[in-house]
């Protein structure tokens, strides 16, 4: 299990924003998953750039994604790593709104028996600095 | 490019590979280039044009005493060496240049003169992939394979039957940095780097460096060396992320590229006698073999344990022990292309009988880019 308490957070390299991508990690203070979606061609993206990557229209918008999502793949990193107590899942997951994302699985075993391909997740955040929240997942229905 | 239009007439890699501290990384590219100079006869005045990933080719160039009259620079990871060997094919039969000089050289065990890994926290992977403790491409590279598995059913047995093959081949070939038989077993039962890879699924980590010599095939005639010529081509780039990679389960990269080379050249999947599919971890063959058309989608694990691709098999592949077994520096693609060459040549330490045509395929960054090359030792006409 990702344990947070003995996990040294302090360790991460932390985003920077930039200019495009810093309605994201303005909606994560907010615990707000956003995504982008284009009024031309209604295609749904990430990560954050000002036009579309389907049609290049520069009409699109921000909105607030439904946090749902199945786990995609992963790998289980053995790896010591100075952020992270034993080894550890880097995933990526599918969310329902389409667009996949990297993450790490929270509040379960890292291991290949309790994480299953395409099992649903839900976003939780974790506040790390006064800028940054960082997006992760857990199961579905499971104890926060 | 015009296949057959140009030829590779000197080839070689660093004296020494594997451990090499007393060289810095620009001494790598001038060690392997000066033997390659040897190689075809020339020396460095000889050159007019100067590609090179790792080193900036103005270094190369400087270091070499070589002031060209075409430079290319293009970095996009390991295969970045396939890609100059087609923008150097373009540059010869566009009269920019006449004699293409490509160098590697990468101190990527020893770190000797080498610049630092900088990761850039505004970049897009900064941002979104860097905080999720991913540590390099054991742990990178690697993600897509378990979507591969569920989709396709290709066992845990078979991934480790990749490592098993290659070090058959390996065992074939001094130079190569491991050479003892493994069993399946032994691959599954190594230590775990990040599941599912075990150590002995993921690339060594080597130094050393290659080079290559091209010119037109006009002129190739002339050099001391048995011409390989170039007939078909092909690059593309995916993304720099592998979270967003459009299915892990295939590389659009590798798509693009491997059937561009192929409409090139001509030639059909049954015609290529000899096969590179860079494998800085035992995963990469099967998306290679699938996404150049060798095999049905799903079907490469079973292919590899019909033993099609190890020694006697009907498709020998990545016949030096590959990045594996042989070595591998962070950027393998030179050694693919100077194992297609030696095949070409007739020179391997594992000769494959009678081979006439090599497909060499490459993949840079992880996932993110592809360059694929398709070599003939026969001329046109």
């Amino acid at each position: 299990m990702i344990d947070n308490k003995k996990a040294d957070k302090t360790k991460l390299p932390l985003p920077i924003p930039t200019p495009e991508t810093a309605h994201f990690w303005e909606g994560t203070k907010k615990d707000e998953l956003r995504l982008q979606r284009c009024q031309s061609c209604a295609a749904t993206y990430f990560p954050p750039r000002p036009f579309c990557p389907a049609c290049a229209s520069k009409a699109v918008e921000v909105f607030a994604a439904s946090g749902e999502a199945t786990l995609y793949s992963y790998v289980i990193n053995h790896l010591p790593h100075p952020a992270f107590d034993g080894p550890y899942a880097i995933a990526v997951v599918e969310l329902k709104e389409g667009p996949r994302m990297m993450t790490n699985i929270v509040d379960v075993e890292q291991t290949p028996e309790a994480l299953v391909l395409d099992m649903p997740l839900k976003v939780t955040f974790e506040t790390l600095t006064e800028e940054i929240s960082l997006p992760y997942f857990r199961p579905a229905g499971g104890a926060s | 490019m015009k296949p057959n239009s140009v030829a590779i007439v000197g080839a070689a890699e660093t004296t020494e590979l594997g451990k090499i501290p007393g060289m810095s990384q620009l001494q790598l590219h001038a060690d392997a280039a000066l033997n390659t100079l040897a190689d075809a006869g020339l020396k460095p005045s000889d050159i007019d044009g100067i590609a090179c990933a790792g080193e900036s080719p103005v270094a190369v160039a400087h270091y070499l005493g070589i002031v060209p009259e075409w430079a290319d620079g293009t970095q996009v990871g390991g295969c970045s060496f396939m890609l100059h060997v087609r923008h150097a094919a373009a540059a010869i039969n566009e009269g920019l240049c006449t004699t293409v000089l490509i160098t590697h050289g990468e101190s990527g065990r020893s770190g000797v003169g080498r610049g630092g890994f900088r990761g850039n926290r505004a970049s897009l992977q900064g941002q979104f992939e860097s905080p999720y403790g991913p540590m390099g491409p054991p742990s990178i590279f690697t993600i897509p394979f378990l979507r591969y598995m569920k989709e396709t059913g290709t066992t845990l047995e078979q991934l480790a039957t990749v490592a098993v093959v290659q070090r058959e081949w390996a065992g074939m070939n001094p130079r190569a940095a491991q050479r003892d038989p493994i069993s399946v077993d032994d691959v599954m039962n190594a230590r775990m780097i990040a599941y599912p890879f075990t150590k002995l699924e993921c690339c060594l980590v080597t130094d050393g460096g290659g080079a290559l010599i091209l010119t037109s095939a006009e002129r190739a005639k002339d050099f001391p060396t048995k011409p390989v010529y170039i007939i078909g081509t092909g690059e593309s780039v995916e993304t720099p992320m592998i979270s967003q990679m459009q299915d892990m389960t295939v590389s659009k990269a590798f798509q693009v590229s491997g059937a561009k080379a192929f409409r090139e050249s001509g030639i059909s999947h049954k015609d290529v006698d000899h096969l590179m599919i860079y494998d800085a971890f035992a995963h990469l063959p099967f998306y290679g073999l699938e996404d150049l058309g060798f095999c049905g989608r799903g079907e490469a694990g079973a292919f590899i344990e019909e033993r099609q691709t190890a020694p006697g098999g009907s498709l020998p592949m990545n016949t030096n022990g590959g990045g594996l077994s042989y070595m591998h520096s962070g950027m393998y693609g030179m050694y693919a292309l100077q194992e297609s060459v030696r095949q070409m040549r007739g020179t391997a330490p594992a000769q494959i009988d009678d081979a006439k045509i090599s497909v060499c395929h490459g993949v840079g960054g992880m996932f993110a880019a592809s360059g694929t090359i398709i070599m003939s030792n026969e001329s046109a006409n």
